[in-house]
């Protein structure tokens, strides 16, 4: 703190990320008339998941509008409200239903600055949970990032604590472009933090060094970083000593951050829940290539889903990086 | 079904009034300026043709036939309200003020050509079959949000109806009661896929039945029935009373796009007895009194220079700009996007 500010004392709450996700719509909301909320179950029920309860008795039903069961509707008409100067955040119930509105996404709400040279833009933000791990039925479970973030024109971002869900998410409304925010439904009530009651925001593009270390980088998002920060703990009693960087924005990413830490330790592990094809780790792995190939001492470790769809709950947990992959990557870049 | 969507035709094919009672809503006014948007398109889009078999614009989706659809839908509107075309709409956003230079440019693979002129609210062509029905219906949404009257239009093909986007826009658009029309444009075939094969209903109004969004069906090709009917929707819409589908029956006199070969699913006599709809409009002008050949031939005479003008400025315009293709994806270039750039344009430059 500066000298020449005045001390003010931050209030704080302790509260959950998807507390957080609801108290940063109401901040937004209360600040900017201009931004709605839709989506399918958003108003009266509050979200399948309470994530906008009780917006709708503070906001009406006019800014926090449960719509018809729709993706491709929310989307498309989340497209002509933005360009006509609202500011919508959009909510697909679980990311596995947002493949209706992918072609909304990709062939417009991506692209429209661009085919316009910015006469027309889309400063939306579309909400999907998403990951496994939560015993859901089938297709409520996938991590779709790639999708999303090989798509030229949208930003990525995915929150894995309280603090970040409510910075990013008010970040999210406030960027001119279309942002996708992911929310980990694993991390949704699974611990607290104490989350400013005001205003603030997390800069999107911008990851965030979780735990410091010497010996090997684990680079990671979402759902996966409290696991990753325990994995980490336990390395740690085992003499290794982990960095855990959390990109929290998958697009723009945080090279610079990756490029530092990597150039320290020398060694890397990137860890994801999505397939392992075309996931987002191979991205990371190239970023390093570009960036510190000549510091490392090992080659890069990936622990992430298989390349299968995300199993029936009975097996999901076989799917998902476990404490002994995550361990068993980090010994092998530590005795490569 | 068809029997509850009769055609509404105010003209028939030899411009005689069908419907005596619009007489008085036609003056000269309304007459010249319909000939001339219509003369007008029909003439940019055989230049487009023409330009496209020389090789001086790319693959090219030509309109001829729909003019009186187009302009009949376009000039019903206002300076404030939203157009969202599709890819064979021009003549419709130029009526609507369209800038004819960028119209050519867009042709010719420029993103200059999707950029309207400033304050005019027309939306880069869909290429994407039916999703802009939804850009419209938010859009008009947020006109209604506003407080305004203004009003979208979505223009689409019969092939579109097909598309689940077809039925979103239009369900959305009826729970929401935005100020929207959905324009038909049902020109018989999409590409090669009959009406017929399209979907087993009739018409195209029928469909609006089921989201209580008032319907009609009017004869596409006689301008007075598609602007009297486009009247009475846009004012519907403008008075809060929501949506209407407009089911305007036409017929794709050519190709689908340059690239395209019509003999090789349309048989030849199809479309042999439609009359042309600047022709039956000719007809009308003589029929009514209307017609004065010194208005024509001067019309004749503006209309070709605007277009050579217009050609003249899209093969002279400054070179495409390569770090447009970076500079317009995000409102401010994201670092891994800057670095591309910066590589590529430095290989260019020969570093």
């Amino acid at each position: 703190m500066t000298s020449n500010m005045t001390e003010t004392k931050i209030v704080t709450k302790d509260i959950t990320l998807i507390q957080a996700i609801n108290d940063g719509m109401k901040t937004v909301l209360e600040r900017d008339e201009t931004t709605l909320i839709l989506g399918e179950d958003v108003g009266k029920n509050g979200g399948v998941f309470r994530a906008t309860d009780g917006l709708q008795e503070i906001f009406g039903d006019d800014r926090v509008i449960d719509t018809p069961l729709s993706e491709s509707g929310i989307i498309g008409t989340s497209i002509g409200l933005a360009v006509n100067g609202m500011k919508p955040i959009a909510e697909i119930q679980f990311m596995g239903f947002i493949y209706p509105a992918y072609d909304q996404i990709m062939t417009h709400a991506s692209r429209i600055r661009m085919r316009t040279m910015g006469r027309f833009s889309v400063p939306m933000v579309i909400r999907a949970p998403y990951g496994a791990g939560v015993r859901a039925p089938e297709i409520h479970s996938d991590s779709a990032e790639s999708l999303f973030t090989h798509m030229p024109g949208i930003k990525v971002v995915c929150p894995a604590t309280p603090y970040d869900a409510k910075g990013l998410l008010i970040a999210a409304v406030e960027d001119p472009d279309p942002v996708l925010y992911m929310e980990p439904m694993h991390s949704y009530r699974s611990f607290r933090e104490e989350v400013p009651t005001d205003y603030y925001t997390i800069e999107i593009g911008k990851g965030k060094r979780r735990i410091e270390g010497e010996d090997v980088t684990l680079i990671t998002w979402g759902a996966m970083v409290p696991l990753v920060e325990k994995v980490a703990k336990q390395a740690k009693e085992n003499g290794i000593s982990c960095e855990v960087i959390d990109l929290r924005t998958l697009y723009p990413i945080d090279e610079g951050l990756i490029a530092e830490s990597v150039k320290k330790t020398g060694r890397a592990v990137v860890i994801h829940e999505a397939p392992r094809t075309g996931g987002l780790g191979n991205d990371i792995v190239s970023i390093i290539n570009d960036t510190s190939f000549l510091y490392l001492k090992a080659p890069i470790e990936r622990v992430t889903g298989f390349d299968v769809p995300v199993p029936f709950s009975s097996l999901e947990n076989h799917y998902l990086p476990t404490p002994e992959r995550i361990l068993k990557g980090i010994e092998k870049v530590i005795n490569f | 079904m068809v029997e509850s969507f009769p055609m509404k035709k105010v003209i028939d094919d030899q411009g005689n009034l069908v419907m005596a009672s619009e007489r008085e809503l036609i003056d000269q006014d309304l007459v010249q300026t319909a000939y001339y948007h219509m003369y007008r398109i029909r003439t940019f889009d055989k230049k487009a043709k023409s330009l496209q078999r020389q090789g001086r614009i790319g693959t090219y989706p030509p309109f001829e036939g729909q003019e009186a659809a187009q302009v009949g839908s376009a000039l019903a509107l206002g300076e404030e309200d939203w157009l969202f075309p599709t890819y064979r709409d021009h003549g419709a956003m130029l009526t609507f003020g369209a800038n004819m230079t960028r119209t050519f440019l867009y042709w010719n693979g420029r993103l200059e050509g999707c950029v309207p002129p400033d304050g005019k609210r027309i939306f880069p062509a869909a290429v994407p079959i039916a999703t802009q029905l939804l850009h419209a219906t938010g859009a008009s949404w947020a006109e209604k949000r506003k407080g305004t009257k203004n009003i979208a239009i979505a223009y689409f093909g019969d092939g579109a109806t097909s598309e689940g986007d077809f039925h979103e826009g239009l369900n959305f658009a009826s729970v929401f009661q935005t100020p929207t029309i959905f324009f038909n444009q049902n020109n018989g075939y999409a590409i090669s896929v009959p009406f017929e094969r399209q979907m087993n209903s009739k018409t195209i109004a029928q469909k609006g039945i089921a989201y209580e969004i008032p319907s009609v069906r009017v004869d596409g090709n006689d301008f007075f029935a598609v602007y009297f009917e486009m009247q009475k929707a846009v004012n519907r819409a403008r008075n809060g009373e929501g949506p209407t589908l407009i089911e305007a029956v036409t017929w794709r006199t050519g190709a689908h796009t340059t690239a395209d070969d019509p003999t090789k699913y349309r048989p030849k006599e199809l479309g042999q007895d439609i009359v042309d709809p600047i022709v039956r409009f000719e007809r009308f002008m003589k029929n009514e009194g209307f017609w004065d050949e010194d208005f024509a031939a001067n019309i004749h005479q503006e209309v070709e220079k605007e277009i050579e003008a217009a050609v003249k400025e899209m093969e002279s315009y400054p070179k495409a700009n390569v770090e447009d293709i970076f500079d317009h994806v995000f409102a401010e270039l994201p670092n891994q996007l800057a670095n591309q750039k910066d590589t590529y344009l430095q290989l260019l430059r020969g570093k």
